[in-house]
């Protein structure tokens, strides 16, 4: 959804912003690969939850219950860690 | 109080009378001193100032803006390489509207390697969104300093304070102080606009901008400087008003009837003035411009100055290695443009690396003008004035 953007005008003054903001910086709009997870195979070791730079691995109760794609840039990190034997995620292209 | 004070002691000074928050610094010659001195101020109980020795120019400046995002009256002091290795912190220093103020002594950039004086340190940082303020004397860049924290503060721009390099820094003068007390209590406290250790309102600063907010910051940071020259000029005056010297905005000496005059800044502007008065007493209408408020550039003041001559020589000392002159003449072939009247300009690059100017060589100049008046030819539109082999 766009949003409306505010003129120079209309901005405070020095660069400051209200902190915390990095949450409306929805990252996902970079994505030209896509995670996909089987919950099937899923053991639920974490593993990707670690390495995922977004934090776009959403996790409840210890378990993993899918991927935030609102700030899932698609870099393949969790896909290429997550252990051979499992491989419960795969990329597919992204289709816009 | 009259005292006898070198450029350094007086901003030094300048920086104990202000007790800025904060001072990081990295000592560098000719600016030593100047923190030097105020380190043993520091030392001795004379300010409460939280004073950072840092490892580098870049750690000093990273320092100061920490400082100052914090809602601290901040200050530096530095030179020639120590400013160029501020450089990128400079740009964010502005961008972030931080009012820190450098006490800035004038020294050749290396290579080749040179300690003494030229204009080319502030010069290369002239697009880096600070006010640019050069004195002429000790006594100048005494008050100077002085008011370049109100203007930083109320402007919301950092300001760099330039003596030139061992001709003002070394060399002693008598100068007027201010009572100790007085001095804080014309500045004030900072007003704060937005302050990085307040919880309450937690704020994140620097943030990425890309293409989406970018443009507009950086405009916002251009209006900021396009329209400042109004508050420099307010805050010269209450300066006047309260101390009792006044500061222009341009510096016009014997102007009035001038035909032919340079336009010099810092030091020459002083050595300049003799070498007109002594042009007087020859019957020469000669009179000298000084730019003192370089950034923001005083288009309006300028054009007023240098529209009064037929013939104008711009003392440039530093070089743009553009092929096209100095930095000033640049400036004032600019703002010439749209002017139906146009004063015969020639530019003078010298000084460079701390070659003298003298008074003589300065009279010199002005015999060549004059010739330029009568002729209303110019053979060369750029010299190198003082180089060997010309
Ligand atoms: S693709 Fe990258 S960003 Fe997306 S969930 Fe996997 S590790 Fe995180
Ligand atoms: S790395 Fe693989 S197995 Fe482990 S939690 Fe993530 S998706 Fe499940």
């Amino acid at each position: 959804m766009k949003k409306e953007k505010k003129g120079w005008k209309d901005l405070p003054i020095g660069l400051a912003w209200k902190s915390g903001s990095s949450k409306e910086f929805e990252t996902g709009d970079w994505r030209s690969d896509k995670p996909i997870w089987d919950e099937k195979k899923c053991t639920h070791c974490l593993i990707c939850w670690i390495y995922c730079p977004d934090s776009a691995i959403i996790i409840k109760d210890g378990k993993v219950q899918g991927i935030d794609y609102k700030y899932c840039k698609g870099c393949g990190i969790c896909a290429e860690e997550c252990p051979p034997k499992i491989k419960a995620i795969t990329m597919v292209r992204e289709e816009k | 109080m009259i005292v006898a004070r070198t450029g350094n002691e007086a901003m030094a000074e300048a920086m104990r009378q202000i007790n800025p928050d904060v001072v990081a610094a990295y000592p560098i010659t000719p600016a030593t001193e100047v923190v030097q001195l105020f380190a043993s101020f520091v030392a001795d109980g004379q300010v409460t100032t939280e004073f950072v020795p840092a490892e580098s120019e870049h750690s000093a400046l990273s320092a100061c803006v920490g400082a100052s995002a914090a809602g601290a009256r901040v200050m530096t002091s530095t030179s020639s390489q120590g400013l160029a290795l501020m450089h990128e912190i400079l740009f964010i220093a502005a961008g972030l509207r931080l009012p820190i103020v450098i006490c800035l002594v004038n020294r050749a950039l290396s290579s080749p390697i040179n300690i003494h004086c030229d204009h080319s340190d502030s010069l290369a940082s002239r697009d880096s969104g600070w006010l640019q303020i050069f004195t002429e004397n000790t006594q100048e860049a005494y008050d100077t300093t002085i008011m370049a924290v109100k203007m930083a503060e109320e402007i919301m721009l950092p300001a760099m304070v330039t003596t030139d390099g061992f001709i003002i820094s070394h060399g002693m003068e008598r100068i007027e102080l201010i009572d100790d007390e007085k001095v804080p209590k014309w500045l004030g406290e900072r007003k704060v606009v937005n302050n990085l250790l307040d919880v309450d309102n937690p704020i994140t600063l620097g943030m990425l901008d890309l293409q989406d907010y970018y443009f507009e910051h950086k405009r916002q940071e251009i209006e900021a400087m396009n329209n400042c020259l109004p508050i420099i000029e307010k805050v010269q005056k209450e300066f006047g008003d309260t101390f009792g010297r006044y500061y222009p905005i341009v510096d016009e000496y014997k102007m009035e009837d001038a035909e032919v005059a340079i336009l010099a800044m810092g030091s020459t502007g002083g050595t300049g003035k003799v070498a007109v008065d002594r042009m007087r007493e020859k019957g020469k209408k000669v009179g000298l411009i000084r730019c003192r408020i370089y950034r923001p550039f005083p288009k309006e003041a300028m054009l007023n100055a240098i529209m009064k001559v037929k013939v104008l020589g711009v003392m440039d000392r530093a070089d743009t290695l553009s092929t096209l002159g100095g930095h000033l003449y640049n400036d004032c072939r600019s703002i010439l443009y749209e002017s139906a009247k146009k004063p015969l300009m020639k530019n003078y690059i010298y000084g460079l690396g701390g070659r003298d100017i003298s008074i003589e060589e300065i009279e010199e100049v002005f015999e060549q003008l004059l010739k330029i008046k009568d002729t209303g030819r110019i053979d060369k539109d750029i010299v190198y004035y003082g180089v060997r082999g010309e």
